[in-house]
C-alpha cells in the first residue's frame, strides 16, 4: 500500500484571487520508502498541497474536492484530534526556514521532547534517552550540549537537523519536506540532502519532498511531479521527466536551468581595466565596555580587477564576504584599509563631497526586487532620479529613460506606473534601466538574479549578457549559485571566511578547481553529474 | 473610522457655530436661576443689564450660568488644544526624530535627553509647566507637547533607522543623491502614514490632559469655559446635582473617544502591518 | 548576562542626572523672576526675598546645582514652604495610600488583561476580539475622572454598595482597607486594563503569526500548549514592558483618582502642592516619582534576561 496517495485534489483560493483554485485536480502516489519531488515555480501550489496533506491551511484556503489518504487513512474531513494525532506520528513535516521555525525561548532538547510527551507514554528517562539517541542519528555533535542549547546558539544547518529530528523521532510512515535546503549554503545543502536520503532509506520513510532546485531534484528524487500554477503537468521517474520531458512547460524549465560548464567564451585581455582592487579590506567591531572586543572580519586582502567588456563573478557562500566587497567598491560602506581605483582613480579614502562625481561610474543591482524600489515613486521618477542628481534636464533625463525601457524589453508606458504593479523579474528589469541611466562603467549586480524564479533567472541573465556585449560594460557579477556563475562570468573569484581563495579565468576554476574549498563548493552543488536533456 | 471622522466633524461644527446653537456668552449668569436641572427656565441677565427668559437645556451651575452655553463654548478650547498640541509635538519631534535617525552623532544624546523628559510622567510635566508659565492656551499647549515630543522623536528615529536600511534608499546613495533630498524625498513620505497616526492619537492624550489639568484647578484659567472646568466646579455639588459633571464628561468622553477610533481607523487602513500593533 | 545587567544599570545614570537637571532648570528657566512667580501675584518685597534666600536663587546657578544636587544624593529634598516639614518626610508619610491603590490597581489590571488579551489574539476576528477592541477603545478615551464619577455615581449613590471616598490604613484591617480601595483601584485600572489587552492582544498576534507556531502544530501539540508555552512565552517581553512603561500614565491616573476619592495619598499632595505654589515639594515629588519611574523600568528589563534566552549570552 503506498504511505501517501492524493486523487483529484482541488483546493479553492478566496474570491478574488488570479485563479479559482490553488492546486486543481492533481493526483500522485507516495510509496514506501520513495522520494517523490514536487517541483515548480512560485505559485505553482506545491507548498498549499504539502500544508493541506497535514491539515494545517488556513480556513481560507478549504479543500474543495478530491481525497489524501494517509496510510489508507482519509485525511480529508478528518477531526482535527485526529489529525493532531497523526501529526509527529504517522506524517511530520520539516520547513523552509529553519531560522524561524524553531521557538526562539525553549531549549532544542526541550523541542524533541515534547513531541514524546505528547504522543507516547514515556517516561522521562526513556524520553531523554530517545532525544539523545534521535540527536546523535542526525549527525549533531555533543548531543548533550545540543540538547541543552536555545536555538540561537546552532547554525542555520545545524537547526535544520533538529528539525529532522523532531520530524523523525517517532518514525511516522511520511516525510514532507517544503524546502528544506533553500536557505542553506550550498556545502550545508548538500550534507543536509545526505542525511535525509540516509535516514529515509534506514527507516523507508516516504518523503514528499517540495523543491524549485533541478539540482536538487537530479540528487536525490525517485520520481518527480512537476505543477504549473495548481495543475500537474508531469508526472514520472526521475530519469524520465529531467532527461526526456513531454510538456511543453517542463522542457522549458529544463532549459532554463544553467549548467555548470562555462560558456567557454573568449576572453579579451587587452581591455582596459575599470576595477581594481588592491589588498581590500573589511573589519567590523568594537571593543566591549568590559575590555572583549567581537571584532569581524568581513573582506580581507581582496585584490581583483575587472576589465571593460568582461564579466568577473565572485563565488561564495553566506558570509565570504563578498556582498562586503560589493558594497565597498560601490561606497556603501567604508572599506578599513585598501586600495579600490575605478578608471585609475582612487576612491576608497574618498569624501562624499569628492565622491559625488565618481558615483556615477559604478552601479548596483541588488537581490531583492521587492525592496529597490520606492513605493511611494513611479517607475519613471526612479529611473530619473539618477541622472537628475547630476545636472541633466528632466526632459533629457525621461528620454533617456524611455529609451532604457526598451533596451530592457518593456513597455514604456510602465513609466508612469508604480513599482507594485509589476512582477518581480519586471522590478530586476527596472532596477537594471535604473541603473544604466547613469551610464556607468562597471555594473554591480549583487545577487541580483538569486530571488528570482529559474525561467525568470534565465530571461534576466540573458538580458545581462545583452547589455554587456551592447554598452561593452565591465561587470562584476556575486552570486552563491555555481550555475549561474558558469553562465555569465570570464573570470570568477571564489571567497570563504572574508579571502579570495581561489582566482582565475572561468574555464580554469570550473575544470580544474586548485583550491581545496573550491572542490568541496563543486563537489556539493547538487545534480552536478546529471545530464539534464531535452530530447 | 468613518465614525469617528463624522463625530470629530460634528464637533468642529458644532464649535464654529456656538453662537448660534442657542447658546448665550457663556459667562452670563444670574444669581437667581442657580442649580436648575436640565430643561428648566430661568432667567439670565445679559451683559447690558437685560434679562431674558432662557431654556437651561443642560441644567445651572451654582453660579447661574448655562451648563449648555459652556460645554458648547468648551469644544471650541478643546479641540484647539487638541490640534495644536499634536501640529507642534509632530513638528519637533520629526526634525529631532530625522536628525536623531540619520545623524549618528547626534543620536546618543539626543536620544538621551529624549529618556530624561520620558522619565518624568507626561501629567507631572503638564502640570508644573503650567503652575509656572501660568495658565493660557499657549502654555498648556505647549506644557502637554512637551512631553509627547519624545514619543514622536522615538518614532520617527525608529522609521528612519529601518528605511534607511532599504535597498531603495542605498540605491538612491548610489544614485548620487544628496543627503537632505533622501531625508525628504524618499524616507519622509514613507513616514506619513504612522505619523498622521501618531498625531490623532497626540490629539486625542491632549484632550485629556487639558481636561485633568483644569479639572485640578491647575490648568487654563476658570473664565475660560473647558470641560474640565466645568466639572470642576460641578464636583462640590456632585452628589445632589450630578448634571454639572456628567454633560462635560460625557462631552469629553465621546470626542477622545472620536479622535482615538479615528487614529485607529487611519492606522487600520493606511497601514496594515501596523494595525495589529498597537 | 553579568554585562548586559551592568550595562543597563549604568544606563539608567545618565536619565537620572538629566531628570535632575531638567527638574532643577524647571523653576530657573521660567521667564520672570521665579521667586516672584513662586510668593505668588499678593507677595510683597520682603516675602519673594526670603523665598529667593530660601531657595538659594541669589548664588550663581552653578553652585546652586551643586549645593541642590548634594542635598539630593543624601535624601535631602528640601523643605515644604506650606507644610514646613522635610519634603521626604512629607513623602513617607503619604507613600502608603498611593502604593496600595497602585498595587491593588496592577494586580487586577493584570489578572484581567493578560487573559483577555490572549484570547481575543487566540479568537482573532471573533465577538471576543472585537468586543475587547471597543472595550480597550473606551478604556482610554474615557477620562478617569469621568468614570470614576460614572461609577461612583452608579455603585456608591444609586446602588450604596461602596463608599464614595475616603480611605483606610492597612494596619486597621484588611477588610476596610479593600473596601475603601475597591471603587478607586477599579476604576483605575480601567485604563491599564486596557492597554495591556491591546499590547498582550498584539505581541500574542504576532507569535501566532511566526514559523515556530506551524511547526508546533505540525507537531501535534495540543492547542493550549502552542498558545501557552510557544505563543505567550514570546510574547511576553512586549507585554512585560508595556506594564513598565504604563506605568507613567498610572501615575497621573493616580493624581487624579486620589482627587475624586479623597485619598490621602501622594497624588493628593502634589494637587495640593501645586495649587498652594509649595516648590520645593512639587519639586520633591517630580523627582521621587521619576524615580520609581525609572527603577520599575530597569527591573522590567532586567526581567529580559529571564523570559529570552537570547538576551542571556
Amino acid at each position: 500500500m503506498n504511505v501517501l496517495e492524493v486523487k483529484e485534489l482541488s483546493i479553492a483560493l478566496p474570491p478574488g484571487a488570479d485563479r479559482p483554485h490553488a492546486v486543481s485536480k492533481v493526483s500522485f502516489t507516495v510509496g514506501r520508502g520513495e522520494i517523490v519531488c514536487l517541483v515548480g515555480e512560485s505559485g505553482s501550489g506545491k507548498s498549499v498541497i504539502a500544508q493541506s496533506v497535514m491539515g494545517l491551511l488556513a480556513k481560507t484556503l478549504p479543500v474543495a474536492s478530491g481525497s489524501i489518504r494517509l496510510n489508507g487513512d482519509e485525511l480529508v474531513g478528518m477531526s482535527e484530534s485526529g489529525l493532531r494525532e497523526r501529526r509527529a506520528t504517522r506524517m511530520s513535516m520539516i520547513f523552509q526556514e529553519p531560522m524561524t521555525a524553531l521557538n526562539p525561548v525553549m531549549t532544542c532538547g526541550d523541542q524533541i521532547d515534547e513531541v514524546l510527551k505528547f504522543h507516547s507514554g514515556h517516561s522521562r528517562e526513556e524520553r531523554r534517552k530517545r532525544t539523545l539517541n534521535i540527536v546523535r542519528e542526525v549527525a549533531l555533535p555533543e548531543p548533550g550540549r545540543i540538547v541543552a542549547s536555545y536555538p540561537h546558539q546552532l547554525s542555520g544547518g545545524q537547526r535544520q537537523r533538529i528539525m529532522i529530528a523532531m520530524a523523525l523521532v517517532l518514525e511516522p510512515a511520511l516525510l514532507i519536506a517544503d524546502e528544506p535546503t533553500t536557505a542553506l549554503d550550498v556545502t550545508t545543502q548538500a550534507q543536509t540532502l545526505r542525511l535525509i536520503a540516509e535516514l529515509q532509506a534506514k527507516h523507508g520513510t516516504g518523503v514528499l519532498f517540495i523543491t524549485h532546485d533541478f539540482g536538487v531534484v537530479a540528487e536525490i528524487a525517485h520520481r518527480v511531479a512537476v505543477l504549473r500554477l495548481g495543475e500537474l503537468v508531469e508526472l514520472g521517474t526521475r530519469d524520465e521527466v529531467l532527461k526526456h520531458p513531454r510538456h511543453e512547460y517542463t522542457k522549458m524549465l529544463i532549459r532554463s536551468v544553467p549548467t555548470l560548464k562555462p560558456h567557454g567564451r573568449p576572453v579579451n585581455q587587452d581591455t582596459p581595466v575599470v576595477l581594481e582592487t588592491r589588498r581590500l579590506s573589511k573589519i567590523y567591531g568594537a571593543r566591549g565596555w568590559f575590555g572583549r572586543g567581537r571584532e569581524v572580519r568581513a573582506a580581507e586582502d581582496v585584490t581583483l580587477e575587472v576589465r571593460r567588456g568582461q564579466t568577473l563573478g565572485i563565488v561564495g557562500e553566506s558570509g565570504s564576504g563578498k556582498s562586503t566587497v560589493a558594497r565597498c567598491i560601490v561606497r556603501l560602506v567604508d572599506p578599513s584599509s585598501g586600495g579600490i581605483r575605478i578608471g585609475g582613480t582612487e576612491i576608497a579614502t574618498m569624501g562624499a563631497t569628492a565622491l559625488r562625481p565618481l558615483r556615477r561610474k559604478v552601479q548596483i543591482v541588488f537581490q531583492d526586487p521587492y525592496r529597490s524600489l520606492n513605493p511611494r515613486r513611479t517607475v519613471g521618477e526612479a529611473i530619473i532620479e539618477g541622472p537628475l542628481n547630476y545636472g541633466v534636464t528632466r526632459a533629457a533625463a525621461l528620454e533617456r529613460a524611455t529609451k532604457l525601457m526598451e533596451l530592457v524589453r518593456m513597455d514604456s508606458a510602465a513609466l508612469s506606473r508604480y513599482p507594485h504593479q509589476f512582477s518581480g523579474g519586471q522590478r530586476q528589469r527596472i532596477c537594471i534601466a535604473r541603473a544604466l541611466a547613469m551610464e556607468p562603467e562597471l555594473l554591480v549586480a549583487d545577487e541580483a538574479v538569486s530571488a528570482l524564479d529559474v525561467s525568470v533567472q534565465a530571461q534576466v541573465l540573458q538580458l545581462l549578457e545583452e547589455i554587456r556585449t551592447r554598452l561593452d560594460l565591465a561587470m562584476l557579477f556575486i552570486t552563491h549559485d555555481l550555475r549561474v556563475a558558469a553562465q555569465v562570468c570570464d573570470q570568477v573569484a571564489v571567497m570563504s571566511g572574508g579571502r579570495v581563495v581561489e582566482y582565475g579565468p572561468a574555464e580554469e576554476i570550473f575544470q580544474r578547481p586548485k583550491h581545496a574549498y573550491t572542490r568541496a563548493l563543486f563537489d556539493a552543488a547538487p545534480g552536478r553529474d546529471f545530464a539534464f536533456g531535452t530530447t | 473610522m468613518r465614525i469617528g471622522a463624522g463625530v470629530i466633524a460634528a464637533m468642529v461644527l458644532v464649535a464654529i457655530a456656538a453662537p448660534w446653537l442657542g447658546t448665550v456668552d457663556p459667562s452670563l449668569f444670574d444669581a437667581g436661576s442657580r442649580d436648575l436641572l436640565p430643561g428648566k427656565s430661568g432667567q439670565i441677565t445679559t451683559l447690558e443689564g437685560e434679562t431674558l427668559q432662557h431654556t437651561f437645556l443642560m441644567g445651572s451651575d451654582s453660579y447661574g450660568r448655562d451648563i449648555y452655553s459652556r460645554v458648547i463654548y468648551g469644544t471650541r478650547v478643546s479641540l484647539v488644544v487638541g490640534i495644536a498640541t499634536a501640529l507642534l509635538a509632530l513638528a519637533v519631534g520629526i526634525v529631532c526624530g530625522l536628525s536623531a535617525g540619520y545623524l549618528r552623532w547626534l543620536d546618543g544624546i539626543l536620544m538621551r535627553f529624549m529618556d530624561g523628559i520620558m522619565a518624568i510622567p507626561a501629567i507631572l510635566v503638564a502640570i508644573a509647566l503650567v503652575a509656572l508659565w501660568r495658565g493660557s492656551i499657549v502654555t498648556v499647549v505647549a506644557a502637554i507637547a512637551i512631553p509627547e515630543i519624545p514619543r514622536v522623536t522615538r518614532l520617527v528615529r525608529s522609521l528612519v533607522l529601518t528605511i534607511r536600511e532599504e535597498p531603495y534608499v542605498e540605491a538612491a546613495i548610489a544614485l548620487g543623491t544628496p543627503t537632505w533630498k533622501i531625508l525628504f524625498g524618499h524616507i519622509l513620505p514613507n513616514c506619513v502614514a504612522p505619523l498622521l497616526v501618531q498625531g490623532t492619537f497626540t490629539c486625542a492624550f491632549a484632550i485629556l490632559v487639558e481636561a485633568v489639568l483644569s479639572f485640578l484647578g491647575v490648568g487654563l484659567p476658570p473664565d475660560i469655559p473647558t470641560w474640565g472646568n466645568i466639572m470642576a466646579e460641578g464636583r462640590a455639588q456632585f452628589v445632589s446635582f450630578p448634571h454639572n459633571v456628567f454633560f462635560p464628561g460625557i462631552f469629553l468622553a465621546v470626542t477622545v473617544l472620536a479622535v482615538n477610533m479615528l487614529g485607529d481607523g487611519l492606522r487600520d487602513t493606511l497601514d496594515p502591518k501596523m494595525a495589529k500593533r498597537i | 548576562m553579568f554585562s548586559f545587567v551592568a550595562r543597563r544599570i549604568l544606563a539608567t545614570v545618565p536619565v537620572l542626572l538629566i531628570v535632575a537637571v531638567l527638574v532643577f532648570l524647571l523653576l530657573r528657566l521660567t521667564p520672570g523672576d521665579p521667586a516672584a512667580i513662586l510668593a505668588g501675584d499678593a507677595a510683597n518685597t520682603e516675602q519673594i526675598a526670603r523665598i529667593r534666600a530660601s531657595l538659594g536663587l541669589d548664588r550663581p546657578i552653578l553652585a546652586q546645582f551643586g549645593i541642590w544636587f548634594g542635598n539630593l544624593l543624601q535624601g535631602d529634598l528640601g523643605e515644604s514652604f506650606y507644610y514646613k516639614t522635610k519634603v521626604a518626610t512629607l513623602i513617607a508619610q503619604r507613600l502608603e495610600p498611593t502604593l496600595s491603590l497602585a498595587a491593588l490597581t496592577i494586580s487586577i489590571a493584570v489578572l484581567v488583561a493578560v487573559p483577555l488579551g490572549i484570547l481575543a489574539a487566540w479568537r482573532f476576528g471573533g465577538w471576543l476580539d472585537r468586543a475587547l477592541m471597543g472595550f480597550s477603545v473606551l478604556g482610554f478615551s474615557v477620562p478617569v475622572f469621568v468614570l470614576a464619577y460614572i461609577l461612583i455615581w452608579l455603585v456608591s449613590l444609586k446602588l450604596g454598595w461602596l463608599p464614595v471616598q475616603g480611605y483606610q490604613r492597612l494596619a486597621d484591617g484588611p477588610g476596610p482597607w479593600l473596601y475603601h480601595l475597591a471603587l478607586p483601584s477599579i476604576t483605575l485600572s480601567v485604563l491599564y486594563i486596557a492597554l495591556i489587552a491591546r499590547v498582550t492582544r498584539a505581541s500574542v498576534m504576532d507569535a501566532l503569526g511566526e514559523d515556530y507556531i506551524r511547526t508546533a502544530r505540525a507537531k501535534g501539540l495540543p492547542e493550549v500548549r502552542v498558545l501557552v508555552r510557544h505563543a505567550l512565552a514570546n510574547a511576553a517581553v512586549p507585554i512585560v514592558t508595556v506594564i513598565g512603561i504604563g506605568l507613567a500614565l498610572l501615575i497621573g491616573g493616580v493624581v487624579v483618582t486620589e482627587s475624586v476619592y479623597a485619598i490621602p495619598g501622594l497624588g493628593r499632595l502634589t494637587v495640593d502642592a501645586v495649587l498652594a505654589r509649595d516648590f520645593p515639594t512639587v519639586q520633591g515629588l517630580i523627582l521621587f516619582f521619576s524615580f520609581i519611574y525609572v527603577l520599575v523600568n530597569l527591573l522590567v528589563d532586567l526581567s529580559y534576561v529571564f523570559l529570552d534566552p537570547r538576551i542571556r549570552y
